[in-house]
């Protein structure tokens, strides 16, 4: 077991530990902190890949800027554990089924599939120079495809958020 | 056990150099606190601080004595873990970005052994700021939100979204920077701005780059939530903001994290666009004297550049007026985004057309 097997399980019990706790935890502010240490330790996988840049955008993209806005939001609501209206027994007997179900099929899914071992830091696919080369020639298209996908949802965005005419009744017109 | 593999002399040297730089930094930051104090005195015609020792430069310590001695209290209805990891993770967060800076140039000892002024030298150090400076506002977030106040919330949720915005726009504009160094390791982009003078022109990034630093200098201001953009911790509006409910040193800590946090963006500012530990005739000058004595000359020099833009900072905040909520964002979103935009725009289309390979 050498320092790299040693790291891969230390941070692998991390990422399974907090995952777990971003599901269990009672308070929607430590469940989204639970989800920031998740991703810490997704980058900390990535960095031991040789992905640096992924590594680092991961942390400034999710860590940083999409868990600041679902904090905002949570914040914002003002959720309480008392407060938290309590699921019917019903609704918690198919939310079990359906969950046992998909992980049956993630189960026979994975056990079908042929493992393929990562190669262990001889790749250089995750630098910045590399990554940028394949991104602008080879995959230019899906690139630039999928650009246009986060666009669109901007816009979407924009046009579900704009403040409707109201019509001025006072002035009688 | 492989794990002793690791170079020790490494590790020691690292560790030597860890400790200097966060020494360092909480020094230049108790100083600014009370240099802050000074320049807003001299600016406004009045004596300023000038008790404990002589011009008051025992007042940083005094103010942390006292911040040690008083009372800690944690509001009854505060979600009291948060609260705690709030202050601790301002700090945080403000002491790592000083770890990809590079200080000075490499220096050999007589043993042959190089020395790098640099914790941490990685091909993606500016993105490695950017990843701190986002998680930020973690600190300010949870603390306000646990406090458990309408004003810290208020104040934290303000300094969220100023930050979230301010973000964007200082992105964009070191993309133009970037395109043109084509690194983003700081050592890297300080190499290129060796001396002043280079090719005909000056090797400065600040002189290819002058629109990119001004809109870079304002986010940066806004991301540190100083005045003009003092808007989270306005005490017209919100009492104290988002520390109101902290005591002790606590608050300290808040209080100290903005100041860190101004010396090391200092500091990369430095690096990015006055071309960091690099002075004119340095060629001249490292011929002239012994290495490791060079080395220190261009630390000095470092630190001189970052007082002076630590005054610089200070001399804004005692000159402008405290803006608007709306015309913060305003700014923020229409004038510093396109203007950003439209800079690299123009950076890439004169590297494309212009600049012969």
């Amino acid at each position: 077991m050498d320092i790299y097997d040693m790291l891969f399980w230390i941070l692998s019990a991390i990422a399974v530990s907090c995952a777990l706790g971003v599901i269990l935890s009672r308070n929607p502010v430590t469940s989204v902190m639970f989800l920031i240490l998740t991703f810490f330790a997704i980058s900390g996988h990535y960095i031991l890949m040789n992905a640096q840049f992924l590594a680092i955008v991961n942390i400034i993209v999710y860590a940083g800027a999409i868990m600041v806005l679902f904090l905002f939001v949570i914040m914002l609501m003002n959720l309480n554990a008392d407060v938290e209206p309590q699921k019917g027994q019903l609704v918690q007997l198919a939310g079990v089924i359906s969950g046992g179900v998909l992980f049956l099929v993630v189960l026979a899914a994975i056990k079908t599939a042929a493992p393929q071992p990562i190669e262990k830091t001889s790749t250089d696919i995750g630098l910045i120079t590399n990554l940028g080369k394949v991104l602008f020639t080879k995959y230019v298209l899906p690139f630039e495809i999928s650009s246009v996908l986060f666009l669109s949802a901007m816009i979407g965005a924009v046009v579900i958020g704009k403040k409707e005419e109201i019509p001025n009744i006072q002035r009688g017109e | 056990m492989l794990l002793l593999q690791v170079d020790t002399a490494l590790i020691i040297e690292k560790l030597i150099l860890i400790t200097v730089i966060l020494m360092g930094s909480l020094g230049i930051a108790m100083y600014a606190t009370w240099a802050e104090r000074k320049v807003s005195a001299i600016m406004q015609d009045r004596v300023g601080p000038n008790r404990a020792g002589p011009f008051g430069i025992l007042l940083p310590l005094a103010d942390g004595l006292k911040l040690f001695f008083k009372e800690e209290i944690i509001p009854d209805r505060s979600t009291r873990l948060i609260f705690i990891l709030g202050p601790c993770l301002a700090m945080l967060t403000a002491t790592m970005t000083s770890a990809v800076v590079p200080w000075g140039p490499d220096f050999t000892l007589a043993s042959g052994h190089i020395v790098s002024l640099q914790v941490a030298d990685i091909n993606i150090g500016i993105l490695f700021v950017f990843g701190v400076v986002s998680l930020g506002v973690y600190g300010v977030m949870l603390g306000g939100w646990a406090s458990n106040n309408k004003f810290s919330l208020l104040s934290s949720i303000r300094a969220a979204s100023q930050a979230i915005s301010y973000e964007l726009a200082m992105g964009i504009s070191l993309i133009a920077l970037l395109m043109m160094t084509g690194s983003l390791s700081l050592r890297e982009i300080v190499a290129q701005q060796h001396g002043f003078w280079s090719d005909g022109y000056f090797s400065w990034n600040f002189f290819k780059q002058p629109v990119g630093f001004v809109i870079f200098f304002t986010c940066a201001c806004a991301e540190l939530s100083r005045a003009p953009f003092d808007l989270p911790e306005c005490d017209s509006e919100l009492n104290m903001g988002y520390h109101q409910e902290y005591s002790s040193m606590k608050l300290g800590f808040y209080l100290f994290a903005e100041y860190i946090n101004m010396f090391v963006s200092s500091a990369i500012m430095i690096t990015l666009f006055f071309g960091g530990y690099n002075f004119p005739f340095m060629d001249k000058v490292a011929a002239g004297v012994n290495p490791i004595l060079f080395t220190a000359i261009c630390v000095i020099v470092l630190l001189t550049k970052v007082v002076c833009m630590i005054l610089f900072f200070m001399f804004i905040r005692w000159t402008l007026p405290r803006f608007r909520y709306d015309q913060l964002m305003k700014l923020g979103w229409r004038s510093l985004i396109p203007l950003a935009l439209i800079n690299m725009l123009i950076t890439g289309a004169v590297i494309l057309w212009c600049v012969k390979k």
